[in-house]
């Protein structure tokens, strides 16, 4: 199992929109230690997602370095686990088949693979259900088997991309929790990108505050209560405050307020937000 | 039990009234053939029918046509879906193949299949080869342009799940690309094994006459014997009735996991 440090120093991306350069990204730098749990929150189009598909790899134009465990990062690894916002699983096959996907380039034997993916599915609390499709999941259901597609191989870092954003809130509470426990049991590296401050506070060891226009950081908060948390906990609300005061700050007006269905509106958004939202 | 028992009873019903018109139209056929509506010898009476079905099959050549026919159409099928899930993946995978090959492609495709039978001849001549390769001709093009379809509406989205679980292109394609055509492959592979029917009949009355049912019919109407060619147009309807039903059943099997 790889370490999971990752290492960004001086990240900058631009987008090209109509003829136009729009930097989406500028003068990132982060260091997260091995078994961190970092959240990064910030308003719609302020690169966030844009910055995790850096460190998954599949963004490679950009400028500055993205190091995982000491190696630059140029394409996708299997030493980093990857989750979306939608499940995205393959329709054609079942719950089993699709965890094992995270396994297609692992170069394990056919019994190991078995195990793997029967643990993770365990993992995620799906037991009973490999054989199932995905259209006869539920969208938390669905979800948990992208999570175990993307633990399967074992990585030093988990990415995930408002994994919970599409979900109801009872789900998403439920998923938070279980999410906590799977990382903090593996001890691996978690990257979730997420507008919801409450989740950024409750999941984060460190909450990465963005704003747009261009993509930076403007503050990282410290969240050092232990775990597991309790989402009321006095620590928590203050945290929250800090949070959202740096998001005030910072950005040109507070992350959209929290809601039930995720897709963002487009119209209200700037061309650079919806070029990010169409990458991610 | 008691929803297979309703399932049982509504695929009855759904026989009985398929069956309605097609009996029907026996009983009109049988009246008129009998009744002096018709001459006869332009409408045999299904009797008839049935004895020449039977003399023909026990000592006549229907077997043997029979036999001939579907091998024809089973190699055509055969060869031109496998050329038509190659062709139409290399070019809904590749943008040079698109480039060079989709023009002649869309261009070859408007033109109707039976205008391929006067240049096939000649390249081909009209002998067996001709034949299959103008069966193959017929399977191709519906195979080659749903594959193609089917493969360019892979989802972004779960191609870069491929790219971020280190898939090779080829993976790509056999993982992704592949599977998510197979509703459109499939679609194609049955009209393909329609229209290989309607050309293996084609081939029989355009090309040489050799065995096959095109041929019985041939040599029905030149000796004016109706109920040989009757015969022989039940058959072909049959047959392709058969196929047809073959190739819905496995296309529900195959595409199981998208449900009702």
């Amino acid at each position: 199992m790889a370490n999971g440090e990752l290492g960004l120093q001086g990240i900058a991306k631009t987008f090209r929109v109509d003829g136009r350069l729009l930097p989406a990204l500028d003068g990132i730098d982060l260091q997260v230690t091995p078994g961190e749990f970092i959240t990064i929150v910030g308003a719609s189009g302020c690169g966030k997602s844009t910055l995790l598909r850096i460190i998954a790899g599949l963004e490679t134009d950009h400028a500055g370095a993205a190091v995982h465990d000491g190696k630059t990062i140029r394409g996708p690894s299997l030493a980093r686990g990857l989750v979306f916002q939608e499940p995205r699983l393959f329709p054609w096959l079942t719950v089993e088949a699709n965890v094992a996907l995270g396994l297609e380039n692992a170069g394990l034997s056919r019994d190991a693979k078995r195990a793997a993916v029967s643990e993770h599915i365990a993992l995620v609390g799906l037991t009973g259900f490999e054989n199932a499709y995905p259209r006869q999941l539920s969208g938390g259901m669905a979800q948990r088997a992208a999570i175990a597609r993307g633990l399967v191989n074992r990585p030093g870092v988990l990415l995930l991309d408002e994994p919970f954003g599409a979900l109801d809130a009872f789900t998403r509470t439920h998923l938070q929790e279980e999410l906590q426990g799977i990382v903090a049991r593996e001890g691996i590296t978690a990257v979730l990108v997420t507008h919801d401050v409450d989740e950024a506070v409750y999941l984060g060891d460190r909450v990465v505050v963005m704003a747009p226009r261009p993509g930076r950081i403007t503050r990282i908060v410290a969240v050092d209560e232990p775990r597991p948390r309790s989402r009321t906990a006095a620590a928590l609300l203050h945290k929250r405050e800090a949070v959202l005061a740096a998001l005030d700050s910072g950005g040109r007006g507070r992350p959209e307020p929290r809601r039930l269905d995720a897709p963002d509106e487009p119209l209200r958004q700037p061309a650079a937000a919806i070029a990010l939202q169409g990458a991610a | 039990m008691l929803s297979e028992f309703a399932m049982s009873r509504t695929t009855a019903t759904r026989i009985r009234r398929g069956l309605t018109l097609p009996v029907l139209l026996l009983i009109v056929w049988e009246a008129a053939s009998h009744g002096g509506l018709v001459d006869p010898r332009f409408l045999p009476p299904l009797e008839r029918l049935a004895g020449t079905a039977w003399r023909e099959a026990t000592e006549g050549r229907l077997l043997g046509d029979l036999a001939a026919s579907l091998a024809r159409d089973l190699v055509g099928f055969a060869i031109g879906t496998v050329l038509g899930l190659g062709f139409g993946t290399l070019l809904g995978v590749s943008r040079g193949a698109e480039r060079l090959l989709g023009p002649i492609f869309h261009a070859a495709k408007q033109v109707a299949v039976l205008a391929w039978i006067p240049i096939i001849s000649v390249w081909f001549g009209f002998a067996e080869t001709a034949k299959i390769v103008f069966v193959a001709l017929a399977a191709f093009i519906p195979v080659a342009l749903n594959t193609l379809e089917g493969v360019r509406s892979a989802s972004v989205q779960l191609v870069e799940v491929g790219r971020a679980l280190r898939f090779s292109r080829w993976q790509i394609v056999r993982r992704i690309f592949l599977p998510s055509a197979a509703p459109a492959i499939l679609t194609g592979v049955h009209l393909a094994l329609i229209y290989a029917w309607l050309a293996t009949v084609a081939a029989e009355y355009f090309m040489t006459v050799g065995p096959g049912i095109g041929g019985l019919i041939i040599a029905g109407r030149e000796r004016f014997q109706m109920d040989l060619v009757m015969l022989g147009v039940v058959i072909l309807g049959c047959v392709g009735f058969a196929l047809n039903q073959a190739a819905t059943a496995i296309e529900a099997r195959a595409l199981r996991w998208r449900g009702a």
